[in-house]
């Protein structure tokens, strides 16, 4: 698999030097945001605005009034729960153009739970004006920065940093649906990380005979309902879904109210953190110890279908492990 | 707790921790190891009232969150000895210096030398980031700016129900750049809480290097006093002018000790980093061992055994 090293670094400086009214904000975490070259090679474009949340989403929406386009860059976690109050006032209800790139969704960080945004989606999708993406590899990663600014309105991104998977070889489309396979058993939805984890179960449960629909999710909110219907609809068994969230409030809950209100009665297992808090640990030890895995997603497809698939741990290909203190990670966070 | 080292000792020893455990591991907060020995070894050998530890010497694995299905959870908090009305209570409010504060734990006899090994380890509690069930943590603050306000809370309670225990919080300056902090000191003093305390670690550093670049936050003291904290400014490696400001009458207000450090206090080599000490990491294995040479002979050790690393 092709590794990328920090896509965001170079996709948000090319896009950022065309656009002039695009600004680059950070609150302390230039480096571990992957905009510190962009800092150094562009001052005039950067605000320090230090780790200071809360005035920062404000700072922007008087940014945004005044015809700029800010990119506000922080962990994931400090851009909706600390200055949640500010996100509505300052930018959802007067749909400021501010793009919110949350780094280190769900559980990428070692951080435990205080730099976890495991509700992210959830809270995020509820507010009224707000566009959600997400992306899960590189070339999404690449193509996040002119996908977020092709939004009328505020825009919060999950974008992924350090070494990133290709995945994909087309780019970041808003609003469309990437069909990774085409089965009529079971239909997977998946963004972000999960995807990687349903591409490493593909080969094993193909060979257990499962045949899987596979969707790739990278626009989050507006959901496109009717899609994900009709998918649903043409596979036999059901849905599984599997989210770098909790199941409450996420994709898994988004596909219900899709189902529910288009009266598809169909079975749907929800798959991700549930009900529970997470820890700090390591990206591929969280996933197996809440369940977010591919291993997860296996027995997932067995409950929904009521049938073994003898698939075991070493069936599925072979989990990344990132070096602790890669070259490309900042500092430990 | 019977102090057998003096503070000093302690301090070198937190130092001496941090620095084996970061070379082992390529990487860690050392910097705040520089500037924070003498603050945290001055609190765990001296200057707080704890009684003996509640939990194992060698902490137990990750137990669970709080969850009304995990009756069995517990915080760090009895490493910092039990929960009784005379005795105080600690929060480390930047989480990220947990490293030091388990060294330090390790120094004055209340963690074993084997927890720090379990440091950022899958499934361990002893996490990079303090977090409420890590040894010696006794809420989580990983998300800066909250912990001086929950001490606030904690005394004001303890003052209401008559106990003697105090609450202190170490902070990092880091940490005054959040709006919070002013309504936490502004509330302590609008109620008086004078059965709280604070030492912060004023280093001048934060994540993206030197804060006069990142958020200028002027005059400290100035800005405390006003806000209606009594201040004491010392060096923080000065460990007779630490006792001398706990001393301080602070009658009615909270009282702040701003111990202004070096980021690089007994680990000069680490200027060549300068302005970016927040995390030390190796670029090569010749940096490393260059570092670990150089350092190991500062504090009076052999250089660190990186042969199974
Ligand atoms: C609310 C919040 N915002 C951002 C962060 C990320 N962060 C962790 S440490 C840190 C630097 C804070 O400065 P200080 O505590 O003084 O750090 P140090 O002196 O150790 O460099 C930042 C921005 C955080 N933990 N919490
Ligand atoms: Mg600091």
């Amino acid at each position: 698999m092709e590794m990328v090293n920090r896509p965001y670094a170079g996709a948000f400086e090319r896009y950022a030097v065309q656009h002039p009214e695009v600004l680059c904000l950070s609150a302390d975490l230039t480096s571990s945001c992957e905009i510190d070259g962009f800092r150094d090679r562009h001052p005039d474009q950067f605000l320090s605005m230090g780790m200071a949340e809360q005035n920062m989403l404000s700072f922007a929406g008087g940014l945004g009034l005044a015809g700029f386009r800010p990119f506000i860059h922080t962990f994931g976690v400090f851009l909706y729960r600390r200055p949640y109050d500010q996100l509505m006032a300052s930018i959802a209800y007067p749909r400021r153009k501010v793009r919110l790139m949350g780094f280190l969704p769900g559980v990428t960080t070692p951080g435990g739970m205080t730099h976890q945004a495991i509700e992210d989606i959830s809270v995020l999708r509820t507010i009224p004006n707000m566009t959600v993406l997400e992306t899960g590899d590189a070339t999404e990663v690449e193509g996040i920065v002119e996908a977020a600014d092709s939004i009328d309105g505020p825009v919060y991104c999950r974008v992924l940093r350090g070494s990133v998977p290709r995945l994909f070889d087309t780019p970041f489309k808003v609003g469309e649906i990437r069909i990774l396979s085409e089965g009529d058993d079971v239909l997977v939805i998946t963004a972000g990380i999960t995807t990687e984890e349903a591409i490493r179960a593909r080969g094993a449960l193909d060979k257990a005979g499962v045949s899987v629909r596979h969707l790739h999710l990278s626009t989050l909110k507006p959901f496109d309902a009717e899609a994900i219907v009709a998918h649903a609809a043409s596979v036999k068994h059901g849905v599984v879904t599997l989210e770098n969230h909790l199941v409450a409030g996420g994709i898994g809950s988004m596909t219900a109210e899709a189902m529910a209100e288009a009266g598809l009665g169909k079975k749907l297992v929800r798959l991700g953190l549930r009900d529970t808090y997470a820890h700090g640990g390591s990206r591929p030890y969280l996933m197996n110890y809440y369940g977010l895995d591919a291993l997860a997603l296996v027995r997932g497809i067995e409950r929904l279908t009521g049938e073994e698939t003898g698939i075991d741990e070493d069936a599925l290909d072979a989990v990344r492990v990132e070096a602790v203190h890669s070259a490309v990670k900042a500092e430990a966070l | 707790m019977q102090n057998v080292k003096t503070t000093e000792e302690v301090a070198l020893g937190i130092r001496r921790r941090v620095f084996e455990h970061s070379m082992r591991n390529n990487g860690g907060y050392l910097s705040q190891a520089c500037s924070a020995a003498e603050q945290l070894a001055f609190l765990y050998n001296e200057a707080l009232t704890l009684g003996q530890p509640t939990l194992p010497m060698i902490p137990r694995p990750f137990g669970g969150v709080p969850s009304a299905d995990n009756p069995d959870y517990v915080t760090g908090a009895g490493y910092n000895g039990p929960f009784e009305p005379h005795f105080d209570r600690l929060f480390i409010a930047p989480a990220h210096y947990a490293l030091v504060a388990y060294a330090a734990l390790i120094e004055v006899g209340r963690m074993a030398p084997e927890g720090l090994e379990m440091f950022n380890q899958d499934g361990s509690s002893v996490e990079m980031i303090g977090a409420e069930h890590s040894p010696g943590m006794e809420v989580h603050n990983g998300t800066l700016g909250i912990g001086f306000s929950t001490g606030a809370g904690l005394a004001w309670g303890r003052k209401r129900k008559g106990e003697s225990g105090k609450v202190c919080v170490f902070m990092s300056d880091g940490e005054v750049q959040e709006g919070q902090t002013w309504e936490a000191v502004q509330a302590a003093a609008h109620h008086g809480i004078d059965n709280l305390w604070a030492i912060m670690d004023v280093n001048r550093q934060q994540c993206d290097g030197a804060m006069d670049s990142v958020m200028e936050v002027g005059d400290i003291s100035t800005k405390l006093r006003d806000f209606g904290a009594v201040v004491v400014e010392i060096d923080a490696h000065d460990i007779d002018a630490m006792r001398q400001a706990r001393a301080e009458p602070h009658e009615g207000r909270p009282l702040i000790i701003l111990a202004h450090s070096s980021p690089t206090k007994g680990m000069d080599f680490l200027m060549k980093r300068f302005p970016r000490l927040h995390y030390v990491r190796f670029k090569s294995a010749e940096e490393r061992d260059e570092m670990n040479t150089a350092i190991a002979a500062e504090l009076g050790i052999a250089p660190v055994d990186l042969g199974g690393h």
